[in-house]
């Protein structure tokens, strides 16, 4: 369970991106996070991931106040993160990131299921560098790939969508909701995409810094379609 | 042999108690081990220091080890080696120098080697330098290789040196005829004060010839490095040269690539990029679960493997 207790941060030039967040996130759920741009989506979800320290308030991670832990400290207690841009590796490969994802050696079918979950064949893609040679979209795919290899407690996508073709985002939809079913971990997506928000157990709109609304799908999902605040991109207009 | 000069063939030439096949190890100036093999014949010379290495032409599979090793300061070895290569052969050559000192006094190898592939030959050449020792000795490799590629024939180089070596200075030169190709792999560490400057000089001479030369190196102390490569097209052929390099501390890294193209058909590429680990590379690889200082070595591993 994630617990955040009245979370504010500024950037350094003082401005306060992430005014007062309150949140509870019960373990095992599909949690997705919406709002418009520039609301604290990102910044909340680095708060929890430990890419950012918190200017007041508390993080509660199944019982134990992590707020004061760096970002190994809290990746060691199961939290993992995929960033939105992901980052590029001379030298190391797609298989070595796995691997230190998973905290070791993979087997050739471990590797294949990891990739397939993405649309990646893993016989083209294990040996390759993480350099300039993969598309952006690639990269994206490998960077949930990641996360997925982690299997945590709590996996963090920051806008997993974006760069993606639509025939790897309606596989990507598939795996999160196989996840769900698979583990008992909680999946934390930030998204603006229609599908990924109706698979929700619960969504939380942030703006401004703050929650404006959570609730399940089918209560938050009507206004966000019909509201102006929101940008959300409807079932079958994905512009991925 | 004495036993650093074991513990270095076991680091620079996955020596493992003997070599198979063709070998010749030199210990501070002398030759201490040599043979033959049937397809591989390995001959001193008598005018200078040093040995010829015939292969026989269509030979397959075998590998030859050259390997030299310093173990002691005031010893200035300088050796000659010539690889003649015979048409359609295809094999493996496994260099390497180690240098020991610890007293005062530098301890130095300079190996020339000439190869010379006949035609629709391939050589792949391993080459690591190491030095190792303690005290206020100076440790020295200057490696200079000549390279005459005949027609369709490859050569691909990979070259390390990850530690140990106070000063080392790399000249490497090339002449591609048609469809000749050449790939070097060079990878450098350097740390404290030392020095590694390498030097490539390219000649694409033959229609259809290639090479591709990529250098990553990191830099880290106050050490100091210097890449230089001159490619020069003369005929419809292809050249890429790629120099990274990873700065740690107060390192620093002088790249000098120069393109020549004296052909129209001739296309060269140059990539070169210098600077420290981004900070979101060491970020990333904390959230799975790395420390700084465990993130920092695997970038650095991952970039020089």
């Amino acid at each position: 369970m994630l617990t955040l207790e009245h979370i504010a941060w500024s950037v350094p030039d003082g401005e306060q991106i992430v005014k007062d967040v309150s949140y509870t996130a019960e373990s095992g759920k599909l949690i997705v996070v919406t709002g418009p741009n520039g609301g604290g989506k990102t910044s909340t979800a680095k708060l929890i991931a430990g890419l950012e320290k918190p200017d007041s308030g508390r993080i509660i991670f199944n019982g134990e106040d992590i707020t004061d832990l760096d970002i190994t400290e809290r990746a060691k207690k199961g939290i993992a993160f995929a960033f939105q841009q992901p980052v590029r590796f001379k030298g190391l490969t797609v298989k070595d990131m796995l691997e230190l994802a998973a905290g070791g050696e993979l087997p050739y079918h471990a590797l294949c299921d990891l990739l397939g979950k993405v649309g990646l064949c893993a016989k083209e893609y294990i040996d390759r560098e993480l350099n300039s040679g993969l598309s952006g979209g690639e990269m994206k795919r490998i960077e949930i790939a990641t996360v997925l290899a982690r299997k945590a407690p709590l996996s963090i996508f920051d806008e997993p969508e974006a760069g993606i073709d639509l025939w790897s985002f309606s596989k990507l939809v598939e795996t999160f909701k196989k996840i769900r079913s698979e583990q008992h971990g909680t999946l934390l997506i930030i998204s603006h995409q229609e599908r990924i928000l109706e698979i929700a157990d619960e969504i939380v709109v942030i703006a401004d810094g703050m929650i404006r609304s959570s609730g399940t799908a089918d209560e938050i999902l009507p206004n966000l379609l019909t509201g102006e605040s929101v940008s959300i991109c409807p079932r079958g207009k994905e512009s991925l | 042999m004495n036993e650093i000069t074991e513990a270095l063939l076991a680091e620079i030439s996955d020596y493992k108690g003997e070599f198979k096949g063709a070998y010749n190890i030199r210990e501070n100036g002398s030759c201490v081990g040599r043979q033959s093999s049937e397809h591989i014949r390995i001959e001193p010379k008598t005018d200078k220091s040093g040995i010829d290495i015939f292969i026989d032409p269509f030979t397959k599979g075998e590998t030859v080890y050259i390997p030299a090793c310093v173990t002691k300061s005031h010893v200035s070895d300088l050796v000659y080696n010539d690889f003649f290569v015979g048409e359609g052969a295809d094999v493996v050559i496994v260099a390497g120098c180690g240098v020991h000192a610890d007293n005062e006094g530098e301890a130095k190898h300079n190996g020339v080697h000439r190869f010379f592939l006949g035609k629709s030959s391939k050589v792949i050449y391993r080459e690591k330098h190491l030095g190792t020792g303690s005290g206020d000795s100076f440790r020295r490799i200057d490696p200079v290789t000549d390279a005459i590629l005949d027609e369709d024939s490859s050569l691909e180089m990979d070259t390390v040196q990850l530690g140990g070596v106070d000063s080392s200075l790399r000249k490497t030169s090339a002449k591609l005829a048609a469809r000749a190709k050449l790939i070097v792999r060079e990878r450098i560490m350097t740390d404290g004060a030392e020095e590694a400057k390498t030097d490539f000089v390219v000649e694409m001479n033959g229609e259809d010839s290639v090479v591709d030369l990529v250098s990553r190196s990191v830099a880290k102390g106050h050490s100091y490095q210097e890449f230089k490569s001159h490619i020069l097209g003369r005929n419809r052929c292809t050249g890429h040269s790629e120099c990274d390099a990873i700065l740690v501390d107060n390192g620093r890294v002088n790249a000098l690539p120069a393109l020549e193209a004296a052909n129209i058909d001739a296309a060269l590429i140059h990539e070169a990029a210098i600077g420290k680990i981004a900070g979101e590379q060491i970020l990333k690889l904390q959230t799975l679960g790395l420390t700084e200082e465990e993130a920092q070595q695997k970038i650095i591993s991952g970039f020089l493997k």
